[in-house]
């Protein structure tokens, strides 16, 4: 067998297994690659789909481009020469949310901005992410003081993965990306369920004309978050 | 009037001169540790301003401070001549506590209009004559004045968007017959460079009206910096106004005004430190910029923008040796910086030198596939013109300023740290166009690179027992009860200055920021009416504001 139509094996002699042995025993060897290995003596796969849907959302994500404050700048290298987020199915930015999944929330948002933030937030399709990038998404982080600074990301729409740091350097970045990848490829961030955060608010009311209808005059479009000072820490 | 005034209006310069120029509107004085101070009454002010900028110079009203006091409000305004910066004055005019009115200066200075909007917004002194004196930074549904005395400053007034005004509503639509387009750009935008909005008004392609609204990343820096102590809590935040890198050069901008107002000295070999990392990070601010305005005139992502920012990375390394920090640096300290060159500093020389020797090729390839760029020619030469007199009535500073011919630099003009003591030209231009500002930027980089150079020649050969990186400071700085200053160094924007109010502790009574970005953003619809849409966008590009440092 001549290594020179397996691009993928090096040293056959160093991939050699039983499995392998057995299959190549009268077979085309244009079946047995790596892959092949990974997947064992079959040539398909068999999955639950969800699982594969899991594994194909994490692989190819799509950024928002989207630059508040100071970790925008961070983000921006991020996607640029050096780090190159792209190496890691996550680094093509789009401009508009209609056709992003994963939203990079890099900085500081005040009372003027969270209003539109969680506009564009509600623009993208499902099943979307959210990381947050630095301390401001957090806690407000230096500026928590401010009497015009929102008390974090979460106060406004749900984030899935924190970064810290004041600014995260882009290695924490693409950390956490990888993290997120990871997370959604094993399915442990399910995609944000299609209903009105204050549907919520009627707990396990049974569902009369009444509470119906109060859900029915909810305008999704007008809630600004699922926002109660009283609960907040 | 017993002094005589000088023929000339550049002329007039002692505190006398400017009080005699001012005649009777003088009703008292309170002098500050930058200039003198005369107080007036508050239906006079666009007869001083007009009298000081008509026969005494003063043609730049670099700052618009108001502050309440416990039995007054106070508006400051901080003049000074784009021919001479050393010659500041002060106009104070208190307004009393019931109905605090002033008369605006918006008559005289352009620039006035927003920063007195910023003052009924922030602090709550109303002006008479205002042409529209509306809230700038807080929505326009926020309740109180958050930095009166009397206002809880407790917790953000976040409202839904129903609450907003809606432009796009049907009651504020023009009329059918009417032939404009409203389109809002922002406040999510890629060509705003950050969470900008504007309001324009469109007829066909031309663009009619045209509002930038700023706010969006309004973080309450003056509050935050009030409420620090002078010696350490203060310094990290100057890095996060303008966040482009350029954090050393606005950690100076506090760094020179608090020496000042404390009486600091800062040994000569930390001044060198100083000047060199200050001069690095105007380069990797101006690598941006030329990296996003190549994005915004026709949407180069692939090369230029990965140039600019493979060349931000190199400078970014230097500062990280040397400040620890890619970004927020926080390396300046009162009286110095924090450590010396990193060791082996051979290595940090070579480092640094490796960059400047590469960057003349860099510069080739920006000037092969931009300035020599047919499309960028097209685009940007006679677009966005800001003549010279807009431009100073607006109080635009740095490189906007330079690239409409005028002659004003505070790092030349108003000497700090060792630049008086090197070699090193002022870039000027003379186009008043996008295509001036951005070749203005370019050369500065290459200024920058000859002061880098020859503070590391004057660091390699310091004597070894001489380097004192910072004299003697005492732990808590409390400076005088109720002095005050104004004072300014040349950021990567403009001018950036800082006024602070000391009131015998150890946390200054007033801090404000004078933002050359806010500034310079003012003249966006002098530049763009009557244009076209797309070179509005590139007369955006080309001011190269910075949303932290508008916002504050």
């Amino acid at each position: 067998m001549s290594s020179d139509n397996q691009p993928f094996v090096t040293d056959s002699s160093k991939v050699g297994t039983e499995t392998r042995e057995a299959r190549l025993a009268g077979q085309d060897n244009r079946f047995n690659s790596r892959l092949r290995e990974a997947f064992g003596s079959s040539p398909f796969i068999l999955t639950k789909f969800d699982k594969f849907m899991n594994w194909v959302r994490g692989s190819s994500m799509f950024m928002l481009q989207f630059g508040i404050a100071c970790c925008s700048i961070e983000m921006m290298h991020t996607y640029a020469v050096k780090h190159d987020l792209d190496r890691f199915g996550a680094g093509v930015p789009r401009a508009s949310p209609r056709q992003a999944d994963v939203i990079i929330i890099p900085g500081t948002i005040v009372s003027k901005f969270a209003p539109r933030m969680k506009r564009v937030y509600d623009q993208m399709p499902e099943p979307k992410f959210v990381i947050g990038m630095g301390s401001c998404t957090i806690s407000g982080g230096p500026f928590q003081e401010g009497y015009n600074v929102v008390k974090g990301a979460e106060e406004v729409i749900p984030v899935d993965i924190h970064v810290p740091g004041c600014p995260p350097r882009p290695e924490a970045l693409v950390y956490g990306v990888a993290k997120l990848q990871e997370r959604v490829a094993n399915g442990e961030s399910s995609p944000v369920t299609v209903k009105p955060y204050e549907l919520e608010e009627f707990g396990d009311l049974e569902r009369d004309e009444i509470v119906e209808q109060l859900a029915d005059d909810i305008d999704v479009d007008d809630l600004v978050m699922r926002y109660n000072w009283g609960d907040s820490p | 009037m017993s002094v005589e005034l000088p023929a000339d209006a550049d002329a007039v310069q002692t505190p006398e001169e400017i009080e005699a120029v001012l005649g009777d509107l003088v009703i008292g004085r309170d002098d500050h540790e930058n200039a003198p101070g005369f107080i007036i009454k508050p239906d006079t002010v666009v007869d001083a301003l007009d009298r000081l900028r008509e026969q005494a110079g003063f043609d730049h009203l670099s700052c618009v401070t108001a502050q309440e006091y416990a039995d007054r409000y106070e508006s400051i305004y901080h003049l000074t001549s784009y021919g001479d910066r050393t010659k500041e004055v002060s106009i104070i005019v208190p307004t009393d506590k019931e109905n605090p009115v002033s008369q605006s200066a918006n008559e005289v200075f352009r620039t006035a209009d927003w920063h007195e909007r910023e003052a009924y917004d922030l602090v709550g002194i109303e002006y008479d004559e205002h042409p529209d004196l509306r809230r700038i930074l807080l929505p326009e549904t926020w309740q109180g004045h958050p930095l009166g005395q009397s206002y809880d400053q407790d917790r953000p007034q976040v409202v839904p968007l129903r609450e907003h005004a809606n432009p796009l509503k049907e009651d504020q639509q023009a009329d059918e017959d009417d032939e404009t387009m409203f389109l809002n750009i922002g406040p999510h935008h890629p060509a705003t460079h950050g969470v900008l909005h504007i309001e324009t008004v469109l007829d066909g392609e031309q663009v009619v009206d045209l509002e930038p609204d700023i706010g969006y990343l309004h973080r309450c820096e003056e509050q935050v910096c009030q409420n620090s102590t002078y010696r350490y809590q203060i310094m990290p935040y100057p890095d996060r106004w303008d966040y482009i890198s350029a954090g050393l050069l606005n950690e100076w901008a506090y760094a020179r005004t608090a020496e000042q107002l404390a009486d600091i000295e800062v040994p000569e070999y930390a001044q060198v430190i100083r000047t060199m990392g200050a001069e690095l990070c105007r380069m990797a601010a101006h690598f941006l910029a030329l990296g996003t305005f190549a994005l915004d005139i026709y949407g180069d992502f692939t090369a230029l923008f990965m140039y600019s920012i493979r060349d931000r990375e190199k400078v970014q390394n230097i500062l990280e040796e040397l400040t620890g920090q890619r970004l927020m640096f926080n390396y300046f300290r009162l009286g110095g910086v924090v450590w010396d060159l990193p060791e082996p500093r051979e290595e940090f020389f070579e480092m640094t030198r490796d960059f400047l020797d590469e960057l003349p090729t860099a510069l080739e390839e920006y000037h092969d596939m931009m300035t020599s760029n047919e499309i960028l020619q097209m685009r940007t030469v006679d677009t966005g013109v800001l003549p010279a007199d807009v431009a100073k009535s607006y109080g635009a500073t740095g490189p906007v300023a330079r690239a409409s011919g005028i002659d004003y630099d505070v790092r030349r003009d108003d000497p700090y740290g060792y630049y008086e003591n090197l070699d090193w030209d002022v870039i000027t231009e003379d186009g008043c166009d996008n295509f001036s500002r951005l070749l203005v930027r370019m050369r500065e980089v290459e200024e920058s690179a000859k002061i880098v150079e020859q503070c590391i020649d004057l660091l390699e050969d310091w004597p070894e027992d001489e380097r004192n990186i910072q004299s003697n400071v005492p732990r808590t700085i409390k400076p005088d009860d109720d002095a005050e200053i104004y004072k300014a160094v040349e950021g990567a924007k403009g001018e950036l200055g800082i006024y602070m109010r000391a009131d015998g502790t150890e946390k200054p009574a007033r801090f404000k920021i004078r933002s050359p970005c806010f500034s310079n953003l003012q003249t966006l619809p002098e530049m763009s009416n009557g244009e076209y849409v797309p070179d509005a966008i590139a007369s955006l590009g080309s001011l190269d504001i910075v949303l932290g440092e508008v916002d504050r």
